[in-house]
């Protein structure tokens, strides 16, 4: 693989990468997360250039989607998954960022 | 002045000691004043120093500096109002103090998604496929004056060759429809009403452990006259193909196995079926709704005439299915739904391109991913089963050698599933098919297998998909094992057990 190609493939698995963790969804962030991985480890040892190339236009336009879909993904937000964690406990301080709901039971 | 006001706080005294012991009119109050005064002395209040009674201003001046010194630098927040145990920063404003004792959400309270069998979330790929047919292109694709129709319509002719490579088949042979539910209705109907019409083959052979749709559908053609043949399945959820072959007579005309069975995961031998279908000239239609884009199927390996396909278990769009129509040897059928002539005349209707489109999609997606995601899922699944078998007085539900990972049935005997289910509400999970959920019948299927009514009633159906996580898995294995071990704990039967009693032997009262 050529220095060229190295860079721009480095280049693509971060963006790529970072464009996954924008998904609102958890399990759809953690695949994408996951599946980009794996991709890349999966062709780490390819040396045809021309097979190189092919996977590199393959994975601008998974960027493209995932650019897409993030979007489409944060204007529709649900609650987080059980397993997500986050924020727990008595609001301190100025911020005002942990959400509280009265749980009224079941409708 | 300091004089005077002892003068003054004196009098005021005098007098409402004076006040306390008059009746309420003011002419006796009047009377008695007169009369009582010179006997003084008897009151409720004792006179006190002058001094107490004066006011300093010097001292009251710096007490109140003190207590304002004090107080500077104290945010609201860390200030707790007296007997209301909450801070002043949510005494300020009613909303805050009503939020204060809300529980709180940002811990996430969405349960996590593990019944991959019921449907399965839509794969964001298939989406984005999806969006500009919802959007822009929105032409008829059996539209063929026009561009709008020709664009959509090549957009629908790829996304049938997509799923006709998925199966090896042939794009012609992609009958699209509402789902696997029109698809068996309309292979086991249209099958069998054209023989009706044409032969004598009245005979139609099934499964007792297929979907509801198959079976109601059997039941509707034994209506019209139609002799329907319900295979047994052994313990492990398989047909015997001894008896299959004994059940086909000459004059039956369609066999009907599903490829994966949608509660137990169970793989039918459907190469060897299709074999001896093809074999003895009978019609072989296999539900693969719960196969197809999961394991491999290729129609022409397996020998099968009529396959239905159903979206949304393969990460695409609900709403839209496919069947598969053999064409060499032709598999003649009569149409449920006539009208406009679409798809050859068998399901006539305009197609939903949109819905088409992600199917296509989701089929190329499926195809494409398959070895990823079966690896993954059998890496999942073997956690998963491997944990809950793990505790005691479990069992897995169907055949382990020929099972579909992503289907884990598990019986937890002593613990009722629906209770078990109520108790998991983090866990989103199925005791059973979703047609059938509604109800507290024990599943049909794991009564097929000899199981009995308890067993059938404390099972739970796991589903794993492309989008199930290790956490997660982490997450409902303590969780199981956490409500398993107490809703036990509860049980008395349980108590039994443990006490080594069989609960067999016991002769339960009647009542």
């Amino acid at each position: 693989m050529s220095t060229a190609t190295a860079v721009e493939v480095r280049s693509l698995y971060r963006s790529l990468a970072r464009q996954a963790r924008q998904f609102a969804n958890y399990n759809f962030r953690e695949y994408a997360k996951r599946r980009t991985r794996d991709a890349f480890r999966e062709h780490g040892a390819e040396t045809d250039e021309r097979r190189v190339q092919e996977l590199v236009q393959k994975g601008l336009q998974e960027l493209q989607v995932l650019k897409r879909q993030t979007v489409v993904s944060q204007f529709f937000q649900l609650d987080r998954l059980v397993v997500e964690g986050g924020k727990t406990g008595k609001q301190k301080g100025n911020r005002n960022d942990i959400v509280r709901v009265k749980d009224q039971g079941w409708d | 002045m300091s004089n005077i006001a002892p003068t003054a706080a004196r009098q005021a005294l005098r007098q409402c000691s004076r006040r306390l012991s008059t009746s309420s009119s003011p002419f006796a109050t009047q009377a008695q004043r007169a009369c009582l005064a010179p006997r003084g002395r008897r009151n409720y209040v004792s006179e006190s120093s002058p001094k107490n009674a004066t006011v300093n201003v010097e001292t009251t001046i710096r007490q109140d500096q003190k207590a304002f010194m004090k107080e500077t630098g104290l945010q609201p927040r860390d200030a707790e109002m007296p007997t209301t145990g909450m801070s002043g920063d949510a005494m300020m404003s009613p909303t805050a103090g009503i939020l204060k004792q809300a529980s709180v959400m940002d811990e996430g309270t969405r349960p996590i998604y593990l019944d991959m069998q019921a449907t399965t979330p839509t794969d964001p790929r298939v989406l984005d496929a999806m969006l500009p047919y919802f959007t822009g292109l929105y032409g008829n694709p059996h539209s063929r004056t026009h561009a709008y129709g020709w664009e959509t319509d090549q957009a629908v002719e790829r996304a049938r060759k997509h799923i006709a490579d998925l199966i090896g088949a042939d794009p012609k042979e992609i009958i699209f429809t509402s789902g696997a539910t029109e698809s068996n209705n309309m292979s086991i109907k249209g099958v069998a009403r054209f023989f009706k019409r044409s032969g004598k083959k009245n005979h139609i052979i099934t499964c007792q452990t297929e979907h509801k749709c198959v079976l109601d559908s059997c039941r509707h053609m034994q209506d019209e006259g139609f002799e329907v043949t319900y295979l047994p399945v052994g313990q492990d959820g398989l047909i015997s193909m001894d008896a299959l072959e004994k059940a086909i007579r000459p004059e039956t005309c369609l066999v009907s196995i599903m490829t994966v069975n949608n509660e137990l995961g169970v793989i039918q031998p459907v190469e060897e079926i299709g074999r001896l279908c093809r074999s003895k000239k009978v019609f072989f239609h296999t539900d693969g709704a719960q196969a197809v884009g999961k394991i491999p199927v290729d129609v022409n390996k397996m020998n099968v005439d009529l396959m239905s396909i159903s979206a949304h278990k393969i990460y695409g769009p609900n709403g839209i299915g496919a069947c598969y129509v053999r064409r060499r040897p032709r598999v003649r059928i009569d149409p449920i739904i006539s009208g406009g002539g679409q798809e050859r005349g068998l399901r006539s209707g305009t197609l939903a391109p949109a819905l088409v489109i992600g199917f296509g999609e989701a089929a190329r997606i499926a195809q494409e991913e398959m070895q990823y995601d079966t690896k993954r899922i059998a890496n999942l699944s073997a956690r998963l089963s491997s944990g809950l078998l793990a505790m005691e007085h479990t069992s897995l539900n169907g055949s382990p050698a020929h099972h579909y990972p992503g289907c884990v049935n598990v019986s937890f005997a002593y613990v009722e599933g629906e209770s078990l289910l109520m108790a998991l509400k983090d866990i989103a999970l199925s005791s059973g098919s979703a047609c059938t959920s509604a109800s507290l019948e024990p599943s049909y299927v794991l009564r097929a297998l000899g199981n009995s009514d308890e067993s059938a009633h404390s099972s739970i159906r796991f589903g794993i998909g492309r989008f199930t996580t290790d956490e997660e898995i982490d997450y409902v294995l303590k969780a199981v094992q956490e409500r398993v071990s107490f809703l036990r704990e509860l049980s008395p039967l349980w108590e039994l057990v443990q006490e080594g009693v069989d609960l067999g032997s016991i002769e339960w009262s009647q009542h």
